[in-house]
């Protein structure tokens, strides 16, 4: 067992785990952070996505040995108290949703991708989501809710 | 699934990692970016004891442009995509690595672990035999230089001694009237190459005076193909002179069929590849 501290949601946790704990059986199972999804062995279906330090990873190919000191944030920390991040909110209004088993990696993985083009053409939120698979919408409502998430950000951070 | 247990390590330096390779030898794996390995030890098709991640030792991270390009072995994918200095000095590695897997396996994945890894379909290995690249490694014997033509001896399997680390890559840069490019048929669910063909092309005047292509996906390794190559030298680099040039292209290498792609049809498509691969790095190099 090793002991790391990793702050979660801005939350820091302390825990023993075995160094082969991956970070989202670390999220779901020792922190109760069950909204990380785990879809494949493969590690090709993006339901796991997290940030690490700022960054989308696949929390299904990360150890959480590897987080020790780190900052990571999950789904649950998204939201600002009771007000949906605009992403929660596009695929609310968007319906970018079915059965929602990938909508937490989706909505991760979005929020890295906006935060690094913050205007994407169609094309590039459909490349940028390339690690994420849906086996329910067609992806075609995802697409309008990262559009909506997109320009709702754009014109708050215009005001 | 969950990896079965091992012992965990990470040194801050070279030298550290170097002496614990050599404490526990066969027993223990180099973690880097995870993307190969991690997966491999879910599905129980590797289990080392002992796991030394090389993600602390900084000096590995990172690219130097000077005389030539020096590639930390620990580089991820997303540096190297997103380096301006390498957009101008060799456009076509961010162009290569900018097609690999999605933007999560590239926040991640390393150059030295995909070197060190030498996977039949991945992307860089072909780049970095066209681009004659050189891998720099550490071992307890000291540093040594390997070229990239040297470097990948079979099917996952590299000249790397079991207790070396690659330290760096060093990429010449492209200079006037040399061109490089990258054409790829990506599996569509892994993004993996079904075939991807690497070319280097110098143009000296109106002819053609150095050329290097490289084949991955299609064979258990990454393959250089001597006879295109030098169908290419001394033409006049014309669309003629380039499908002649691709239709050798294949003919020198094992070629393998699997559920994804038949060894016919990749044969095929290494001579489409190659000949699109070669388009481009002409044009470019005639700029
Ligand atoms: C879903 C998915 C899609 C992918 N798609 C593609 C793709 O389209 N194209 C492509 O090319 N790749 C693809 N990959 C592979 C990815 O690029 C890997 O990250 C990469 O091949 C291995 O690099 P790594 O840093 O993750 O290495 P690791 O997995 O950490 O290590 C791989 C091997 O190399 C050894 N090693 C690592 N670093 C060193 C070093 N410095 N010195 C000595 N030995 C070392 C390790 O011991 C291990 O045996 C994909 C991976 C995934 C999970
Ligand atoms: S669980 Fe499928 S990519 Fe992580
Ligand atoms: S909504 Fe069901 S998998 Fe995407």
């Amino acid at each position: 067992m090793t002991t790391i501290t990793v702050t979660v949601n801005g939350k820091p946790y302390t825990r023993d785990v075995e160094p082969r704990t991956l970070l989202v059986h670390f999220l779901r199972e020792n922190l109760n952070l069950t909204g990380t999804h785990i879809g494949c062995d493969t590690s090709q279906c993006g339901a796991c996505v997290v940030h690490l330090n700022g960054v989308s990873v696949k929390s299904c190919t990360t150890l959480a040995v590897q987080c020790d000191g780190a900052e990571v944030t999950t789904i649950e920390g998204l939201a600002d108290g009771a007000i949906l991040h605009p992403l929660q909110e596009g695929f609310w209004e968007k319906h970018g949703l079915q059965c929602g088993y990938c909508t937490p990696g989706m909505i991760m993985a979005a929020a890295d991708l906006l935060k690094n083009n913050p205007n994407p053409s169609d094309d590039e939120i459909r490349h940028g989501l390339e690690g994420n698979l849906c086996r329910c919408t067609g992806y075609e409502n995802i697409v309008r809710a990262v559009r909506y998430a997109a320009e709702k950000m754009n014109t708050v951070n215009a005001d | 699934m969950i990896p079965s247990a091992f012992e965990y390590f990470a040194p801050a330096s070279v030298a550290e990692a170097i002496s614990l390779l050599e404490q526990y030898g066969d027993e223990a794996k180099i973690l880097a970016g995870g993307h190969s390995l991690l997966p491999a030890m879910k599905l129980r098709l590797a289990s080392p004891g002992v796991l030394i991640d090389i993600n602390k030792i900084a000096e590995l991270r990172g690219v130097v442009i000077n005389g030539s390009i020096n590639i930390g072995a620990m580089t991820t994918w997303h540096t190297i995509e997103h380096h301006d200095g390498l957009k101008s000095a060799c456009g076509v590695l961010p162009e290569v690595v900018a097609q690999i897997g999605d933007i999560q396996v590239r926040n991640r994945g390393t150059l030295g672990g995909a070197l060190a890894h030498a996977d039949p379909a991945a992307d860089a290995p072909a780049a970095i035999l066209a681009l004659d690249a050189q891998i720099r490694t550490h071992g307890p014997g000291g540093e040594r230089t390997i070229a990239a033509g040297d470097f990948f001896t079979d099917m996952l399997t590299t000249s790397l001694e079991p207790n070396e680390l690659i330290t760096a890559i060093i990429v010449n840069k492209l200079g006037a009237g040399e061109g490089a490019a990258y054409a790829k048929f990506p599996h569509p669910a892994s993004r993996y190459a079904i075939v991807g063909v690497a070319a280097y092309v110098k143009m000296n005047g109106d002819k053609v005076s150095a050329c290097r292509v490289a084949v991955t996906g299609a064979g258990p390794m990454p393959t250089r193909q001597g006879d295109t190559e030098q169908a290419m030298l001394n033409s006049d680099g014309s669309a003629e002179a380039i499908a002649k040039a691709a239709e050798e292209a294949g003919a020198n290498m094992d070629v393998l069929g699997d559920i994804h792609a038949s060894e016919d049809y990749r044969r095929a498509m290494v001579k489409v590849y190659a000949r699109r691969a070669l388009t481009t790095a002409v044009a470019r190099a005639r700029r």
